[in-house]
């Protein structure tokens, strides 16, 4: 066919006008988090001092980082149950290291390393059997690895962490006002963000979310991101369990209750779809924050935790309806065809 | 009572930025076989939309039954007795037949669905139309060409005077195509009106009376199809001559570049031996379910078969996924590009390029602005008819998917092409794009194993062909050597009995 068709020109650039920027999802995250932050400051004026409010920011943190490695797990279009438990593990460990060798070194790459090596058990079992549901999976350990550390400690707890001075410092050690710990988050979340929208294999996590098949027959290694994705995902717990021994300074075996329903929360508030492909990492940092600082401002002011739970379902509720309402209008808008 | 049962005129459809129907026409009379054609993104799938009230026209009116009509949704059209079929079966694989059948409209009483009825009408609507299957079969047992039966019998049972069948042939082989060409015909005798839609000109010469053709969003022409010759309707459709259907290069054949020996896989197929080599452009054909694609997706570590070799370039390789093929330089473009081959929710580019990141990334950092001006130069090569190159792979037609399929084979860098019906439902001018491709790869030296069930592309493109049945090579024809009649016969041959295959 030697005959030159005229050659349709296709638009390259980037969609970006005001409209769309403005209507996304990230920008409505952005002004409920200010609102919490206006309502926090009128619930009490000591919101924004900056040793309360650092305070406060770390303490939820010590979740928050688990939402980051969550939000890999969910774009993968799986949930990583035992994030909690992983924590309690791990934490147990440290502390049974820290009190047998005296030494916090020890007991922190053992936290972390206890977290590596549940995650990869997890990523393990999910490789070998590819049509097991990562809901299963990660339930047995999570109850695995909850029961592990409740044999350990029994109702005993292990502490004495705190006495190590830098050990402690890790978690309650100040650059200024700043915590080390709330830099080191920002960091880390900073790293999750360029490794999620700007690499390889961010954009394969992406494909194999949105279909998997078509991400295998285009020659994406879906086994082995998957198995990095949940080592990832224990990882964290392990950096989390330190955290958490640093700033208690003792484990119990109830360590770590509901971290995954909350790392799960704050990851759908987030933007997050949990059936894959779909969010953005700054989503779910600016959820980390509205859910914290709630929490954070509800109890300046004492409210109990009972009364915090019910505002918090209600919110996400709320939250996440509205984000379904907004597809819907968009739906209705679009073209079809 | 008038001469036509529905007219349609001056209708325009538009969509933010685009002009899908620019007021155009269209006549269809009671009994007759309307045949639609044009190429793809012509406007044929949104005129069906608006005739059955999935899509409300911005300008133009609609007469049914000499009566000015306007459907505000697909239940308004379906009352009025206008039923399509659609290209892509919209079965709910996990329901009987029955259920399928009457989804949508279940027989009811105080509430209760009363199943006996219903099992009984859809065996009736069943034996009507001859199928092999039953109506409390599971809809996911059956064939494609069964599950469409199906779709007529749904169609039927809302008393539909008008039927709308868009590609329905696409997926069929010949036998199933024949099989409803009988039914079609026989709805049409039973006084029921019926635009088939199709980018096979067999199928209209069989079938249809009238033919009119889009291109661009407008109406061309209706005529009688006794009057209209190919060449007519091609020049109507791409709006130009095509003066070679077949662009087939002559090139010099180099050295051979993968070999299969006695490959097996049990249930699959049984001692298939094959060759490529250099420059080389093959046909793998035979009936849908021969085990062509069963070959292929072991060739590119899919499945893993369970006996024979595989050389590539005279060294005998073991290829456990697709990831290893690609790397070993095997490529695949999938026939199924709804489900293996594309990301329907991503853009035009990210899709081209997905397969070749490492190509625009450094360290695992990808230059977004590289990966652009590939994707870019790609989709407009293979002319994907979308407006940016951010456009979601899901809005584009079925035929406009498959060019992106072929654009992303542009970027890989490979030894052996396999071609997966490269042009399955893909317009007379996009399959020319697409051969003049082929023949290009083949030209830098590239392998092409082409499996197809179309006959003339077969023909016409490849050097050699080999032929299957059942699971099993039934021969090997050169280009010369090879004729329509062989190769069907080759494709029936049931026993087997060729030096390759043994006597099973």
């Amino acid at each position: 066919m030697s005959e030159v068709r005229p050659k349709r020109i296709l638009d390259a650039t980037p969609p970006g006008d005001l409209k769309t920027r403005v209507m996304r999802w990230e920008f409505l995250l952005l002004a409920l988090l200010l609102g919490v932050i206006v309502l926090g400051v009128n619930l009490h004026h000591n919101f924004l001092a900056p040793n309360h409010l650092f305070n406060g920011i770390s303490v939820f943190l010590v979740r928050g980082l688990i939402a980051l490695s969550m939000a890999y797990c969910l774009l993968l279009g799986e949930i990583d149950l035992s994030v909690g438990a992983i924590v309690v593990l791990a934490a147990t460990l440290l502390g049974v290291v820290f009190n047998a060798t005296g030494s916090a070194l020890l007991g922190l790459l053992t936290a972390l390393a206890v977290g590596l090596l549940c995650g990869a058990l997890n990523g393990l079992i999910l490789v070998k059997f590819r049509e097991l549901p990562a809901m299963i999976v990660t339930l047995g350990t999570m109850i695995l690895f909850r029961g592990l550390s409740e044999r350990i400690l029994g109702p005993a707890n292990i502490g004495g962490m705190r006495e190590v001075t830098w050990f402690a410092n890790l978690y309650h050690g100040r650059l200024g006002p700043v915590p080390y710990f709330v830099i080191f988050f920002f960091v880390l979340a900073g790293i999750f963000w360029f490794v999620m929208h700007k690499t390889t294999f961010g954009r394969h996590m992406f494909a194999i979310g949105a279909n998997r098949t078509a991400a295998e027959y285009a020659g994406i290694n879906v086994g082995k991101t998957r198995l990095i994705v949940f080592s990832i995902s224990g990882l964290i717990c392990g950096i989390s369990a330190v955290f958490f021994s640093s700033w208690v300074g003792s484990v119990r075996s109830d360590v770590g209750l509901g971290y995954e329903i909350e790392a799960i929360a704050m990851c759908v508030l987030g933007g997050m779809s949990t059936a894959g492909g779909k969010g953005t990492l700054p989503g779910v940092l600016i959820a980390v924050f509205i859910i914290g600082l709630l929490r954070y401002a509800l109890s300046l002011v004492n409210v109990n935790p009972e009364t915090v739970r019910i505002i918090l379902g209600a919110l996400l509720i709320t939250v996440v309806t509205m984000q379904n309402v907004r597809r819907f209008v968009r739906k209705k808008t679009a073209p079809a065809n | 009572m008038p001469e036509y049962i529905l007219e349609l005129h001056g209708i325009t459809k538009l969509f933010p930025g685009v002009k899908a129907l620019d007021n155009v026409n269209f006549q269809l009379k009671a009994g007759e076989i309307h045949a639609l054609m044009g190429e793809n993104g012509a406007g044929k799938s949104t005129l069906i939309k608006v005739i059955t009230g999935v899509h409300q026209p911005d300008a133009g009116e609609i007469i049914l039954d000499g009566k000015k009509v306007s459907f505000k949704s697909p239940r308004d059209a379906s009352q009025a007795g206008v039923a399509a079929i659609y290209q892509h079966v919209t079965a709910y694989p996990h329901l009987t037949v029955t259920e399928n059948i009457f989804m949508g409209h279940e027989k009811r009483t105080y509430g209760f669905i009363q199943w006996r009825t219903m099992h009984k009408e859809a065996q009736v609507l069943l034996d009507a139309l001859k199928v092999d299957f039953h109506a409390t079969d599971l809809m996911g047992s059956l064939s494609v060409a069964q599950q469409q039966m199906v779709e007529i019998a749904k169609a039927l049972s809302t008393n539909a005077r008008i039927i709308i069948m868009d590609e329905p042939t696409a997926a069929l082989t010949r036998t199933e195509a024949n099989r409803l060409y009988e039914i079609t015909e026989k709805l049409r005798d039973g006084g029921v009106a019926i635009v088939f839609i199709s980018h096979r000109f067999e199928d209209m010469y069989r079938l249809a009376s009238r033919v009119t053709v889009f291109r661009d969003a407008k109406y061309i022409w209706t005529r009688n199809v006794s009057e209209v010759s190919e060449a007519d309707l091609i020049h109507a459709m791409v709006g130009r001559e095509l003066t070679d259907l077949f662009p087939k290069p002559e090139l010099e054949i180099g050295p051979e570049v993968l070999r299969a020996e006695r490959l097996s896989c049990t249930g699959f197929f049984k001692d298939v031996s094959f060759a490529a080599r250099r420059g080389e452009i093959i046909g793998i054909t035979g009936l849908v379910g021969a085990g062509r694609t069963e070959v292929m997706e072991t060739l590119f570590g899919v499945a893993k078969p369970d006996g024979g070799a595989l050389y590539l370039n005279g060294a005998q390789v073991q290829i456990r996924s697709p990831q290893e093929a690609m790397q070993k330089g095997i490529g695949l473009l999938t026939e199924d590009r709804q489900h293996k081959g594309l990301i329907l929710d991503w853009g035009l580019g990210r899709n081209i390029t997905l397969a070749e990141l490492s190509q625009f990334s450094k360290l695992g950092f990808i230059n977004e602005k590289a990966e652009r001006v590939t994707a870019k130069d790609l989709a407009e090569r293979v002319d994907t008819r979308a407006k940016t190159l951010f456009d979601l792979a899901g809005s584009l037609s079925g035929g406009n998917q498959q060019k992106l399929v072929v654009a992303r084979a542009l970027t890989s860098k490979l030894d052996v092409l396999i071609m997966d019906e490269p042009t399955k439902g893909v317009d007379v001018g996009a399959k020319a794009a697409i051969y003049e491709i082929m023949g290009e790869l083949a030209g830098q030296g590239m392998a092409i194993i082409m499996v197809s069930s179309e006959m003339p592309e077969i023909l016409g493109m490849c050097d050699r062909i080999y032929v299957m049945c059942e699971g099993r090579i039934t021969g090997e024809l050169s280009r010369t050597e090879a004729t329509g009649e062989k190769i069907l016969e080759l494709a029936m041959k049931k026993d087997g009995k060729t030096e390759l295959g043994e006597t099973g």
